[in-house]
């Protein structure tokens, strides 16, 4: 179940994860409906599945919505506005940022195996 | 509503069924039609998790998955097919695998009458390429063979630019199934079916009008 971000619970996955070859699920949206509903909204939106990489260092921040931020050798991921998080039961870190109606709005995953 | 021989329902999303189509699928269920629904995704990019979120990206699929089963369940449709596409990336599919699939469906399931979204006038990118794909495959067969096509849109340029829907199914008879599938999509309609149902009650002529007609446009092929 998606809780409430426990920062320290997080930097603790976040950590555990580091320096291992890991599959990344990066995401933000603000849904294929925003410009239907609001002609002045700009819809925009991208997502990576099972990117494969391997981060040096990981790092939660912010007194939230939270940052989150991996360090790799040559480059970053970045994600803003994450307000929930769950270790599954496979081990995979899930983090989500939930807009103020609940939907999603930018999702963090890393899994040491493949996202189905 | 006329008497159709086998209705094809074809598209991207669990819950594109629930608002437009299900009093249409439910009556033809109860005129003795089998209905076939062909499900390209199983929505697993959606936004709606619940509030507090009940589900994640990662489980919202096999959520989604069971509602869509229980929406059939609740309509009648006897056969479901999820055909296993990604959410958010039909248009980047392969045209002619696509094409070739439902193509291969039509010629199964011989349909009198195929539903579908209107290409270019339904707003999600998905959505206007599982149409796009149902129109190349119809247009493939021999035009004796052709089921009719009849498609959904709701894009704010459609009624300038298609003109109006040209087939208004009247579906208050089947009002308790329709509300019933909207609700079967719980993760996605928690908040719309509560605030409609409640509308209903109070007799809302514009939501009553919603609800009870269904609207699709013959596809010119
Ligand atoms: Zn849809």
């Amino acid at each position: 179940m998606m809780e409430p971000v426990i920062t320290q619970d997080v930097q603790t996955e976040l950590d555990r994860h580091a320096k291992k070859p890991v599959y990344i699920h990066l995401e933000t949206t603000n849904g294929a409906y925003a410009s239907h509903f609001d002609e002045t909204f700009f819809s925009s939106g991208a997502y990576i599945r099972n990117a494969q990489l391997e981060y040096e260092h990981g790092k939660i921040t912010g007194n939230g919505p939270f940052r989150v931020g991996l360090k790799t050798a040559i480059g970053w991921v970045y994600a803003e506005g994450i307000t929930h998080f769950e270790k599954d039961g496979t081990g995979r870190l899930l983090l989500a940022g939930h807009d103020f109606s609940g939907k999603l709005a930018v999702a963090l995953q890393i899994s040491e195996t493949p996202f189905e | 509503m006329e008497k159709e021989r086998h209705v094809l329902v074809i598209f991207p999303h669990p819950d594109d069924e629930a608002f437009g189509v299900s009093g249409t699928i439910a009556t033809h269920v109860q005129n003795g039609t089998p209905v076939t629904y062909a499900c390209l995704t199983l929505g697993e990019m959606g936004r709606n998790m619940g509030n507090p979120p009940f589900a994640n990206r990662e489980t919202l699929s096999k959520i989604r998955k069971k509602e869509l089963q229980d929406a059939a369940e609740v309509m009648g449709i006897q056969d479901l097919r999820m055909l296993g596409y990604r959410d958010k990336t039909i248009e980047f599919e392969d045209d002619d695998k696509l094409t070739n699939e439902l193509a291969a469906i039509i010629d199964e399931v011989q349909p009198s009458l195929i539903i579908t979204f209107y290409p270019g006038y339904s707003v999600h990118p998905d959505h206007d390429a599982t149409g796009a794909a149902v129109v190349r495959a119809v247009r493939n067969m021999p035009a004796n063979d052709r089921p009719k096509l009849q498609c959904v849109a709701f894009s704010r340029n459609c009624e300038e630019e298609i003109g109006q829907a040209d087939i208004v199914n009247e579906v208050s008879a089947v009002a308790h199934i329709k509300i019933a599938a909207i609700k079967a999509h719980l993760s996605q309609t928690q908040l719309m079916a509560k605030e409609m149902e409640e509308q209903l009650k109070k007799q809302d002529p514009q939501v009553m009008a919603r609800v009870h007609n269904e609207r699709f446009w013959t596809y010119p092929l």
